[in-house]
């Protein structure tokens, strides 16, 4: 029990430190933040339900006052913003990431870990975040769909590499990689 | 760890923070359902005013955490500008500032240690059904003291990065990083079951 308190812990702490230490090349020379391949990496790494535990936390902690989102937001007015669908996502991007990750083990892990990124931390979260953009701004799904789609290419990038890290961890510490292990 | 809680102490620092919370919940439920331009103008004014009154440095502080916003600003004014319903958009955006203004006012005046307690009121009803919140409270400490750690081990990571190579540090830092936060987790877990774990703070 310890053992899975300070993972779920720890992990939302990795979410943080994505999102603040100072940006990094993700591709071509555009410094993105990586806090959304912390959400998909819970997902593939602790799998579904230690992976949505570890965003809840992160998600409380910024809902009682740290400043852990990206640039340093965070509080209560993160939660009354246009961006509240794509938090009420996270969440839930993260478990099912994790439960593609577990259930299709047929597969090399890059591919099935990559896919199951694009899945929970494309497909699930935006149909979480346009909804919630829609209610917002009072605006129609296709109009709040337009404003986001400049951030899905950056997204299908960070599905990649969330796949690939998850295949390098399997590597080098199969022992971690918790969605794998076997039950 | 900093939270953002206002150093400034202002009347509402006092107020229980359960009551501020369930109030903040009713005026957001009633923005979204009012539609009048009047309404949204004086609930701006009045949102604007509650931020002048601890002084200068409150009210600036306050708004530079709403300069987040001005994409959105920008993007619904010059969308209803085109459709020709300016007063539609401007009450989609007094909404959207008043709602996250008052939001970020409940954060700015309420201490990290009451929000916790507020926390721990909401997981009574767990605990009535027999479930130990101790994990979650040990979780919520354990993430404020470490994701400083983190943060620091990870600017080392892109500074040694640095030090070796001309380009930027790209996403190879990103396996080391997450390789050092299982690390510690195991250490963590170690050293709780070395004084007893869980089962200990039973008593306490």
């Amino acid at each position: 029990m310890e053992k899975n308190v300070t993972l779920i812990a720890l992990f939302a702490a990795l979410i943080a430190a994505l999102g603040l230490i100072p940006k990094i090349d993700l591709f071509f020379g555009v410094p993105i933040t990586a806090q959304s391949l912390g959400i998909m990496l819970c997902g593939t790494i602790l799998g579904a339900k230690r992976g949505a535990l570890a965003v809840l936390l992160f998600l409380l902690l910024v809902a009682i006052g740290l400043p852990l989102l990206a640039g340093g937001r965070g509080g209560l007015g993160v939660f009354a913003s246009p961006t509240v669908g794509f938090l009420i996502g996270f969440p839930i991007a993260a478990f099912v990431t994790g439960l593609i990750t577990e259930k299709w083990r047929t597969g090399p892990v890059w591919l099935s870990a990559g896919v199951a990124a694009v899945v929970g931390g494309i497909i699930v979260l935006y149909g979480f975040g346009i909804p919630g953009m829609a209610i917002m701004l009072d605006k129609t799904l296709v109009e709040s769909t337009a404003l986001v789609t400049a951030f899905i290419p950056g997204d299908v990038i960070k599905a990649a590499l969330a796949g690939m890290l998850t295949a390098a961890l399997v590597k080098v510490r199969p022992a971690s990689v918790l969605s794998r292990a076997e039950a | 760890m900093i939270s953002l809680t206002s150093p400034i102490e202002t009347r509402a620092h006092g107020w229980p923070a359960g009551l501020k919370l369930a109030g903040l919940c009713v005026v957001t439920i009633v923005l979204f359902q009012m539609q009048s331009l009047w309404f949204h103008l004086a609930a701006f004014a009045t949102t604007l005013t509650l931020y002048a009154l601890p002084g200068q440095s409150f009210l600036r502080a306050g708004l530079r955490a709403l300069k987040v916003l001005w994409p959105f600003v920008v993007l619904v004014g010059i969308y209803h500008l085109i459709i020709r319903s300016p007063v539609d958009g401007l009450v989609i955006i007094l909404r959207m500032l008043t709602a996250v203004g008052l939001a970020n006012l409940v954060t700015m005046t309420t201490r990290l240690s009451d929000m916790i307690a507020v926390v721990r009121w909401l997981a009574t009803p767990l605990r009535a059904l027999g479930l130990r919140t101790e994990y979650l409270e040990t979780a919520i400490a354990l993430v404020i003291r470490f994701t400083p750690v983190l943060l620091a081990k990870g600017t080392h990571l892109t500074e040694a990065w640095r030090a070796r190579s001309a380009r930027r540090p790209g996403w190879r830092i990103i396996l080391p990083f997450t390789v050092l936060a299982l690390d510690d987790a195991d250490h963590i877990s170690d050293a709780l079951r070395a004084r007893g774990g869980f089962d200990a703070m039973k008593e306490s």
